[in-house]
């Protein structure tokens, strides 16, 4: 087949990206060149409008052995251990079919951890869904969820945490972001940089079929009204070969037989011999004749381009080539050697005798296109001056029972029951709480993760929301006792062509910067999904944090469910009342305007530090950070989780009940402590001058917001508990 | 006392189970599912996890495997075989024990935290428990005991139903009930009750920290009647 600028366009590229191609290989391309450019070029793989704004990411750290760059993150968490992390999107395969997107999507990221050296330890997700009201918001929800779990369980790493949200943005492009820790000792690390010339270049792991051809490209497009017929390119996941790739890479790992790996993501065998050889400064020789295939005939073109899951390219060292394969033949997958390292730094691919393909790497990576593209700033929205009548016809209780059932605040065991969180016999705190933990095994240490995002915020004010998101990362983490060390993005947004979403883009990334480095919280690692767009409707901007943070003895750890009847529970952090954009504003007043909470870093960091130091002197029984639906949700919350009660003091002085209780200003978590506590707290506290107020105290039963209005814990309870379940089975 | 878990491709409660059987006492052996030879054992057991991917049907790729003649040999000449999760599914299918391990009733996986009533302690693994009601955790997708009346019968009639669903008082009903399994089936033996097979994971409940402790009170008892 000749190629032409038609057939260019026909793969996503564009005509001045077609021209640049010719030129700089002072040919036209065959075939197999455009498709291989074509993948390695598209925005997916070559981040090419936000590579000049992920720069300015805050990646550095005391404990960050590697930053973004690699297959994932890594950072020190003592003793020789370390933490691998990373969270990845699988947005437009979910949309198209939700149970195999899902799942390979979980499949990928459980893969660049392990491809590091790493078992994976614990598994998070941030899933988001149209208008519960939507025709196919329930369908998507559920094959998303049995995807998750149907991957996730069968390899036997425990689900710890997630978040779950609807808008009605999401209707025609569901979000499904990924993310996985695994532990490695910090001495066994492996990378994907090639290394030596005339190294072998081996093949393992499942066998190569025509599924996903064109993934990547298909990831880097809006969607239109034929967007089901792109179902063949959705890959199919079998999470039972992952597992045998898993402990088959785990065990070649235990010597020093490897050079370089890398898994077969997206764009497959082209991205990942690309990869190792650009960041090598090598050049690669393939005969894809050797390539195992499943399908017959299948040419050049579809191997190189092919995401079929499951696979990882190895260069080992010379003469280690029989024992690994070995190994691969006791689990019983596919090991081939396909080729060899060059001095070259080409790409030269064989097949039948032939070559098919001559590219130097170069051209692939460092030449493919950066575009600075065009954004707008988004000012802060004005300040919308409730009135006093706005109120007049609400009861408190009605307003926290309809917050509680609300779909973004209710309660989501519907879909953590179906996921395997309990497997690895670590799992110290489940779905549920702020964040789920993990013991080290057999060690006194424990992780904490979180994964957390805020669309609302950042779409009325990209900047405030992006900050935002990273300190919610930053107080989940505390909220459990953990030392927050390093987060990772899942940066979601609309189309870059657009200066309206390529400005939310821009200011979410500064946003991040700014509070992630203000709090020493480095991006170590994440991934971009632009185009999450159907037919001119894009999503809300929504970068996805997942946050780490660690606890030196697990025996520490806080969850937020009410300990002790008698306690007392302060406030901690100054409430003013900050009602626009939060969920009262918008389901109890439809107000839809005004700006997101003020994020005062200052107040974030000495706040979280505060309590954390209160958590290690053994101050604090138990802590919940307040965040959507503010101080009355919260409360109620720990309260269910527990069937403790709580008494309400009569504040002094209050301008606004609603805008006490349900305000959603930054910064602030309830803490539990016993009374005979108080005084150390309160002369902590007030040396830090960190504001507090005295909410009230734990009872039996019952939360008494005064003495005529006595809410039972059961009710609240059904408010919270049964929406999901309801909405799901009818 | 000399315990071996067997490792199938796709077994991830090995790991889990090696753990739980080291804190409580046993000397414990991981075996691999291409050798045909078992080290001298007490106890065998087959764990929890996907093996050869649930393929075909659960456990039944498993049933057929290298190692199971040995576990069959073990079983016949009266050796302890506990099989646990995707172990009892393995169980049903070398036909050591009766009965199938159907889809949950709600088509969904569950993960969870439930009681079970145990049924008969004129055996090895429940001989002496000071308890009649364990919390333990189950976390599958095909853990809807059936089988026929004729064979309901005879489990019953021998008392070889060892554990069933119930509810924290020890009711047994239809609400404590979490995949739809018959009779509210979650383990059983076979005659000689020298082979268990349940769903419940005793091995993620083995401290405090963790969903609860009452595998740990199973483990202790098991390993003190072995002795």
């Amino acid at each position: 087949m000749l190629v032409n600028e038609k057939i260019a366009i026909e793969h996503g590229l564009k005509s001045d990206e077609y021209k640049k191609i010719c030129q700089l290989l002072k040919r036209t391309p065959n075939i197999t060149e455009l498709g291989i450019f074509s993948a390695m070029w598209n925005e997916h793989c070559s981040y090419k409008s936000s590579r000049r704004h992920l720069k300015n990411l805050h990646t550095k750290g005391k404990k960050v052995i590697q930053g973004p760059g690699e297959n994932a993150g890594v950072i020190d968490i003592g003793d020789d251990d370390a933490i691998v992390f990373k969270i990845e999107s699988h947005n437009h395969p979910s949309f198209i079919e939700p149970y195999q997107g899902a799942a390979t999507g979980v499949g990928g990221i459980m893969r660049d951890v392990f491809t590091m050296g790493a078992r994976p330890i614990a598994n998070l997700n941030s899933i988001h869904f149209g208008s519960p009201q939507h025709k196919k918001t329930k369908n998507l929800l559920r094959g998303v969820v049995k995807g998750i779990g149907g991957y996730g369980n069968c390899i036997g790493v425990p689900t710890i945490a997630g978040q779950t949200s609807f808008d009605e943005s999401y209707n025609g492009n569901i979000l499904v972001n990924a993310m996985t820790l695994g532990l490695v000792n910090k001495k066994k690390i492996f990378y994907s940089k090639a290394a030596g010339i005339n190294k072998p270049v081996i093949y393992v792991g499942s066998k190569t079929g025509r599924d996903g051809i064109h993934g990547a490209s298909m990831a880097s497009a809006v969607f239109d009204d034929k967007i089901e017929e792109k179902k063949p390119t959705v890959q199919v996941g079998d999470p039972f070969t992952e597992k045998l790739l898993l402990e088959a890479c785990l065990e070649l790992m235990a010597d020093d037989s490897i050079i370089s790996i890398q898994d077969m993501g997206a764009a497959g065998l082209t991205s990942s011999s690309v990869e190792m050889a650009s960041k090598g400064k090598l050049g690669i020789e393939l005969n894809l004749n050797k390539v195992p295939c499943r399908e017959e005939k299948m040419n050049p073109y579809e191997i190189m381009l092919s995401e079929s899951q499951e696979r990882m390219l190895i260069v080992l060292e010379n003469g280690k080539e029989e024992k690994a394969k070995k190994i691969f033949d006791k689990w019983d997958l596919d090991f081939a050697i396909i080729g060899k390292t060059t001095n070259s730094k080409k790409i030269e691919l064989y097949f039948d005798d032939k070559k098919v393909c001559d590219i130097p790497v170069d051209f692939l990576a460092e030449n493919a296109p950066v575009y600075d593209r065009k954004w707008k700033k988004i000012k802060l929205p004005q300040s919308i001056k409730f009135k006093k009548q706005d109120f007049k016809a609400l009861k408190i209780e009605d307003c926290l029972k309809k917050l509680l059932s609300h779909p973004n605040i209710c309660d989501k065991q519907w879909i953590w029951d179906q996921y395997d969180h309990t497997v690895m016999g670590d799992t110290i705190q489940k779905p549920g709480g702020d964040s789920g933990v993990v013991r080290i095994h057999g060690t006194s240490k424990a992780v904490a993760a979180s994964v957390d995002s805020s669309a609302l915020y950042c779409f009325a004010h990209p900047l405030s929301g992006g900050k935002q998101i990273v300190c919610e990362s930053w107080r989940n983490l505390i909220s459990v006792g953990s030392e927050p060390i390093a987060i990772t993005n899942c940066l979601n947004f609309g189309n870059p062509e657009k200066e309206k979403n390529m400005g939310e883009f821009v200011e979410c990334v500064q946003g991040i910067s700014e509070a992630s480095k203000y709090l020493d919280f480095p991006v170590v690692s994440g991934n971009v999904s632009f185009y999450n767009e159907t037919k001119d409707k894009g999503i809300k901007p929504t970068p996805s944090i997942g946050g780490v943070g660690i606890i030196k003895d697990y025996k520490n750890m806080i969850s937020m469910g009410l300990k002790n009847s008698g306690n007392i529970v302060l406030v901690i952090g100054k409430t003013i009342g900050h009602l626009e954009q939060s969920i009262f504003a918008r389901e109890i007043l439809s107000e839809k305007k005004g700006p997101p909470p003020e994020i005062n870093l200052f107040n974030e960091k000495n706040n979280g530090l505060t309590v954390l130091k209160m958590i290690n002197e053994n101050l604090v029984e138990s802590c919940h950070d307040i965040s959507l639906g503010g101080i009355l949700v919260a409360i109620s919350k720990m309260c269910i989780k527990s069937k403790k009660g709580f008494k309400l003091n009569q504040l002094k002085g209050l301008v606004n009940k609603f805008e006490y209780f349900f305000g959603e200003d930054q910064a602030r978590y309830l803490i539990e402590i016993s009374k005979e506590n108080l005084p150390k707290v309160d002369k902590i506290l007030k040396q830090n001058s960190v504001h507090y107020d005295e909410l009230g105290s734990v009872i039996d039963k019952n939360i008494e917001l005064s003495d005529e209005i006595k809410l039972s814990i059961d009710d609240l309870e059904k408010n919270y508990k049964n929406w999901l379940r309801r909405y799901m089975l009818n | 006392m000399k315990s071996s878990v067997i490792i199938f491709p796709g077994s991830n409660c090995d790991r889990d189970m090696d753990v739980a059987l080291k804190k409580f006492g046993f000397k414990n052996t991981m075996v691999w599912h291409n050798d045909d030879k078992l080290p001298k054992s007490d106890l065998i057991v087959l764990p929890g996890g996907f093996s050869y991917g649930d393929y075909l049907r659960c456990g039944s790729i498993a049933g057929k495997s290298k190692i199971i003649n040995s576990v069959i040999d073990f079983a016949k000449t009266g050796g302890l075989v506990l099989g646990i999760c995707n172990g009892f599914q393995i169980l049903t299918e070398t036909g050591l024990l009766p009965g199938v391990l159907l889809q949950n009733k709600n088509i969904e996986f569950i993960c969870k935290n439930v009681f079970v009533k145990i049924n008969d302690k004129n055996n090895k693994y429940f001989n002496k428990i000071n308890k009649e009601i364990l919390e333990l955790h189950i976390a599958h997708n095909e853990g809807n005991y059936f089988c026929t009346n004729d064979e309901l019968k005879m489990l019953e009639d021998n008392d070889l139903v060892a554990v069933s669903y119930c509810d924290e008082k020890g009711e047994v009903n239809e609400k404590s009930n979490p995949n739809g399994a018959l009779q509210n089936i979650a383990g059983i033996f076979n005659k000689e009750k020298n082979i268990l097979g349940m769903m419940p994971h005793p091995e993620r409940m083995i401290d405090k920290y963790l969903s609860g402790e009452d595998g740990s009170i199973f483990f202790k008892n098991l390993i003190n009647n072995i002795k």
